[in-house]
């Protein structure tokens, strides 16, 4: 109990700031239309590609002689980088069909 | 100094990841809302580059630019040179990529607790654990709704008993998931978790067959965006926990949404009994049995063109046929003849939610002429022919009255209450759900078979004489 407790309080800003975002999540995507679902998933499909910051900073801090971790992140990096550009790219594809007729 | 430019860089990236989402949610503004989130994810990245403290030798700065390189080039062609018709799987893909970074990042740091000797706290070790398994998770699962949807592997698998092996699974994943962030763990235990992890990815969409798909792959991209999230939490990184718990909360309300047109319980979705659609067609739903009537490409020409208005059913068989192009032809042809022509847009036709909406514009169809399953149903009584291409699900009158089809109490577009009833179909086969549909075998209805772009060509030249 006690180590929850502590576990809440060493973190209460990161736990507020989850929530909040959570919220904001909702809010942001309530009231689409229908006719935007498929690019709006492709969208945050490649938001969520920011997990890539994660793999670089793995990168950098890791030990240079550490063959397994650079391989690994060598290929988490790779792999963050296509969700980046391919989700950007076919969202951005997507919704250029949608604007040129008008 | 650079850690605090890099925290701006993250404040930047975070607020055009909000403000990108909010104007991707307005046909207007969604293509410059996808722009500034991508400039927000630029000054993310390079800012964690060039702004990171402490040495760092120049092996690994080439290493990891190389392997952006390599992504952005493969990542760019892939995007740019797939069909419309396959984006689905494509998302998927994408969505698979990013589930297994956020699982390698949580084994490097497996390894890097490993070399150290250190004891992490508990909360790091969730935040590892949970990465690791919500990614695996994301990653197989993404693989397989990718085969599946590219029809690789497109008859669903279910072994006996299959509901509970699943939940057992899942249930044995997370408490060996809470074992090893209890225990600190070791790069043995690390990489079992994340082998059990990619079994239950597969084992939970395996025996999914239905139209379920789109809703597994908008659950999977909340997953993915989950598990960027603990990313986030594990390293303080702010925009990643953003970005992570905006798709994550955002995917979960699509994914919602797309349950709702379907009308399945979320609780169905996660725990079995979800895609049940497809076993349960040959216990549950009746033989339909009667006869079909079959019209040629002159008895359609010669009824659309003598009508007043028409309505297109537009389905997946239009997509894999591409036929958006030639449907967009047949639309213009007979408005110039006066007859009033719309599109029925089911929410789930295709194979996601406004697969329909961008492949029709993609043939440069109006928006206006697009309308949203409520309001055409109620015009179909005044519709004298309604065109169904390669639709089947969605027009199959047993999910309003028999209670012992797999797919009771979904919405569908009310076809059978137009005068006529044209069906293009490839074959009598079953739709993807896998059920007969009465439809067909209504007496105002005639099946004109051919693949979809073949048939409408025909119809388009057919008319054109007239």
């Amino acid at each position: 109990m006690e180590q929850i407790l502590s576990f809440f309080n060493d973190n209460k800003e990161m736990i507020y700031f989850i929530i909040l975002s959570v919220f904001v999540g909702v809010e942001v995507i309530g009231g689409v239309p229908t006719v935007l679902h498929t690019p709006l998933m492709s969208g945050a499909n490649a938001i969520h590609g920011v997990v890539i910051v994660g793999a670089i900073y793995v990168m950098l801090k890791v030990d240079p002689t550490d063959t397994l971790a650079l391989i690994l992140g060598f290929l988490a990096v790779l792999l963050g980088t296509l969700n980046v550009v391919g989700g950007f790219v076919v969202t951005d594809r997507m919704l250029e069909m949608f604007k040129k007729k008008k | 100094m650079k850690q605090h430019l890099l925290e701006i860089c993250y404040l930047i990236g975070s607020v055009t990841f909000i403000i990108g989402l909010k104007m991707m949610g307005n046909a207007k503004t969604a293509r410059n809302g996808n722009l500034i989130g991508a400039v927000g994810m630029i000054i993310a990245i390079f800012g964690t580059i060039f702004l990171h403290k402490g040495e760092v030798s120049g092996m690994v700065y080439g290493l990891i630019f190389t392997s952006i390189a390599i992504g952005t080039i493969i990542g760019w062609m892939t995007a740019k040179k797939v069909q419309m018709t396959k984006m689905p799987e494509l998302v998927s893909m994408f969505n698979g990529m990013g589930g297994a970074c956020a699982a390698l990042i949580s084994l490097i740091e497996f390894t890097h607790l490993q070399h150290s000797g250190e004891a992490a706290t508990i909360g790091t070790m969730i935040a590892i654990v949970a990465g690791l398994v919500i990614g695996s998770v994301s990653f197989s699962g993404s693989i397989i709704a990718f085969l599946k949807l590219n029809g690789t592997m497109n008859k669903p698998l279910r072994l006996p008993a299959y509901n509970m092996l699943n939940n057992l699974v899942m249930l044995g994943v997370v408490v060996f998931a809470g074992y090893v962030a209890y225990s600190g763990g070791n790069m043995m235990l690390a990489y079992l978790l994340f082998a059990a992890a990619l079994l239950y990815g597969i084992l939970f969409t395996i025996p999914i067959g239905g139209a379920d798909m789109p809703v597994v792959i908008s659950l999977l991209n909340s997953f993915t965006g989950l598990a960027a999230a603990f990313g986030g939490f594990l390293y303080g990184n702010k925009v990643m926990l953003t970005g992570g718990i905006l798709v994550g909360s955002a995917g979960t309300l699509l994914t919602l949404v797309m349950c709702k047109a379907m009308n399945r319980p979320l609780s169905n979705v996660i725990f079995g009994a979800f895609g049940a659609g497809t076993a349960g067609a040959a216990a549950g739903g009746k033989e339909v049995k009667g006869t079909t009537k079959e019209a040629s490409v002159s008895d359609v020409a010669v009824l659309m063109n003598y009508s007043k208005k028409v309505v297109i059913v537009p389905g997946y068989g239009l997509a894999v046929a591409q036929a958006q192009h030639v449907i967009h032809e047949l639309e213009m042809l007979l408005e110039e003849r006066g007859v009033e022509v719309k599109y029925a847009i089911h929410p789930v036709a295709g194979r996601m939610p406004g697969h329909m909406n961008v492949l029709l514009a993609e043939a440069n169809v109006a928006y206006e002429k697009l309308v949203e399953m409520d309001e055409i149903n109620g015009e179909f009584p005044t519709t004298d022919v309604v065109l169904i291409v390669g639709a089947n699900d969605v027009v199959n009158p047993a999910a309003k009255t028999n209670p012992a089809s797999p797919i009771y109490g979904m919405p569908i577009l009310e076809a059978e209450n137009a005068r006529n009833i044209i069906i293009n179909k490839r074959s009598m086969n079953a739709g993807y759900a896998g059920i007969d549909n009465e439809l067909f075998y209504n007496p105002k209805a005639s099946m004109f078979f051919g693949d979809a772009k073949k048939a409408l060509t025909e119809l388009v030249a057919e008319l054109k004489t007239m």
